[in-house]
């Protein structure tokens, strides 16, 4: 469903992607770990066009969108639901969800949409009209999942959708990834949390100074001595 | 006493008219645009051109709001994009604006010359009668007018989809990008109404007073920006009440202190607020919480 090939990404003279490669397949959850300043989120920006690639090629559903504007990207079904939630904190629930759906013209759809986000987190449905930015971590992490999924997304990324959160919260936002993914959407996740991302993937990608070190099934991934000692942080069992 | 009133009001609603402009621009960019008061100079020389064509005042009037919008549009397009994209310095961008002023009101002697020349009043059928009070028709045409056009503009912003799509962009660019929102669209069409309203108050202005001169837009932009920081630049009914305030304040300023005291009378009363509301009347400090 998406292929990334020999993707490259500067910040102006500092080269933060030196060739990425990796691929989603459809109904997946595919997770990229690794440590901060690896390139995880870097990827995923360049993914939906917000930073431009300066080599390689990203195509989705069999197109190439490297050069497209995020905007074609939303509307062909590609969503991000960024790293820090970035909700429109001044804005009402609603009205984040319905700039979830900006790039969608039918109504009976869009009401379709609510439904489905409202009845994934009721929480959001309680709190409808009051400002994102009054919200606990937790529900604008649901929030910006929620907005992500506004556009019925075929592939949904998520940049560390735990970051920050109490354990009960995490656990109940994984739970979500994986009630999402068994409603037919494909995910891809960036997570520090690796063990979680492992538990819940089929696969998974470690990224090391802008470049894929490993890949592999995510069990394995999982039993890895190597993975385990940098990013799992139990050597033992 | 009531007539100050009423005066003030009038020229209050202009400003409020040229303050929204700064007020909308500040919103999604952060930019104080200073080249507004020249476009709203721009606007009221459009605004005499077309009246010398013989279309008559109203589409004069319709003609120099498209064309001044379009200005604005030119403006972005041409000086502050390549900036925003070259991610330089608010600085940059601040210069930049004043030195369009320059270039705008040089533009305007060039082609229609320094001097005041004379502008048809507009709506001007003496005095009427409203409520049991006398009131001048050009007045109560400029009270309309304003009123309905601050109207529509609350109504865009707050309950239509481009409307959203601008508090979005206002508050944050790369969400709003990831929505896929053409966030170069929304400042654009953004600059379009800042400039669109600058050509209304311009020619209402013209209409009142009878006259039109390059540097026009000095004093009021100058007057509507102070406008807009006392009621809190980027809230838009902030402006309409900075703008009523400063209008009135000058008007009765005008009446009990002479007329030598009137333009010094809004910086006045700008630097009071400032001093125990730094954020103007209305203006809200930026919500964050992560």
């Amino acid at each position: 469903m998406l292929v990334v090939k020999d993707l490259n990404t500067h910040y102006g003279n500092i080269h933060a992607l030196k060739g990425i490669d990796l691929e989603v397949k459809e109904g997946e959850i595919v997770s990229l770990i690794g440590s901060n300043g690896a390139g995880k989120s870097t990827t995923l920006l360049t993914i939906t066009g917000l930073l431009k690639a300066t080599r390689g090629q990203v195509s989705f559903k069999g197109k190439d969108i490297t050069h497209a504007s995020s905007s074609d990207i939303v509307h062909m079904g590609l969503s991000l639901a960024p790293e820090g939630r970035e909700v429109f904190p001044a804005l009402t629930v609603q009205e984040n969800l319905q700039l979830g759906a900006y790039t969608k013209k039918d109504k009976a759809s869009i009401k379709e949409s609510y439904d489905r986000v409202y009845d994934l987190f009721p929480r959001l449905y309680e709190r409808k009209k009051q400002t994102a930015g009054t919200m606990s971590g937790g529900e604008q992490q649901m929030l910006a999942i929620g907005r992500a999924l506004m556009t019925e997304p075929k592939l949904l990324m998520l940049d560390e959708p735990s970051l920050g959160l109490a354990p009960n919260l995490v656990l109940l936002i994984f739970d979500m990834i994986q009630t999402i993914n068994k409603q037919g959407t494909t995910v891809l996740l960036v997570e520090q949390n690796a063990n979680m991302a492992l538990s819940i993937s089929n696969r998974g990608y470690v990224l090391e100074i802008g470049k894929v070190t490993l890949s592999d099934e995510a069990k394995a991934l999982s039993e890895n001595d190597k993975v385990r000692k940098a990013y799992l942080g139990n050597i033992d069992h | 006493m009531i007539e100050q009133l009423l005066n003030g009001l009038a020229l209050g609603m202009v400003y409020a008219l040229i303050a929204v402009g700064y007020s909308l621009v500040f919103g999604v960019l952060r930019l104080v645009n200073f080249s507004h008061g020249s476009v709203y100079a721009f606007g009221a020389h459009m605004a005499l051109f077309f009246v010398g064509l013989q279309f008559g005042v109203i589409p004069a009037i319709v003609f120099s709001i498209i064309l001044t919008g379009i200005l604005d549009i030119l403006i972005d397009k041409f000086s502050l994009a390549p900036l925003r994209k070259k991610k330089s310095k608010g600085i940059a961008a601040l210069i930049t604006t004043i030195g369009i002023a320059y270039i705008i009101q040089n533009l305007l002697m060039i082609f229609f010359g320094s001097q005041t020349k004379p502008f048809p009043a507009i709506f001007d059928y003496g005095y009427v009668t409203v409520l049991g009070i006398s009131i001048k028709s050009t007045q109560l045409f400029i009270l309309v007018v304003s009123l309905i056009l601050l109207a529509i503009l609350t109504y865009v912003v707050k309950f239509t989809k481009i409307g959203l799509s601008m508090r979005a962009v206002e508050q944050n660019q790369k969400a709003a990008s990831l929505m896929g929102i053409n966030v170069n669209s929304v400042i654009r069409f953004t600059f379009f109404l800042g400039g669109a309203s600058a050509a209304i108050a311009g020619s209402l202005i013209s209409g009142y007073y009878q006259v039109v001169y390059p540097n026009m837009g000095f004093l009021a932009g100058l007057k509507a920006f102070s406008a807009a920081v006392l009621g809190g630049i980027g809230v838009l009914y902030g402006s309409i009440v900075g703008g009523l305030v400063v209008g009135v304040s000058e008007s009765y300023a005008a009446a009990l202190l002479g007329g030598s005291y009137r333009d010094a009378v809004a910086f006045i009363i700008l630097i009071i607020v400032l001093l125990f509301k730094p954020t103007g009347l209305f203006g809200k400090k930026d919500i964050t919480k992560v």
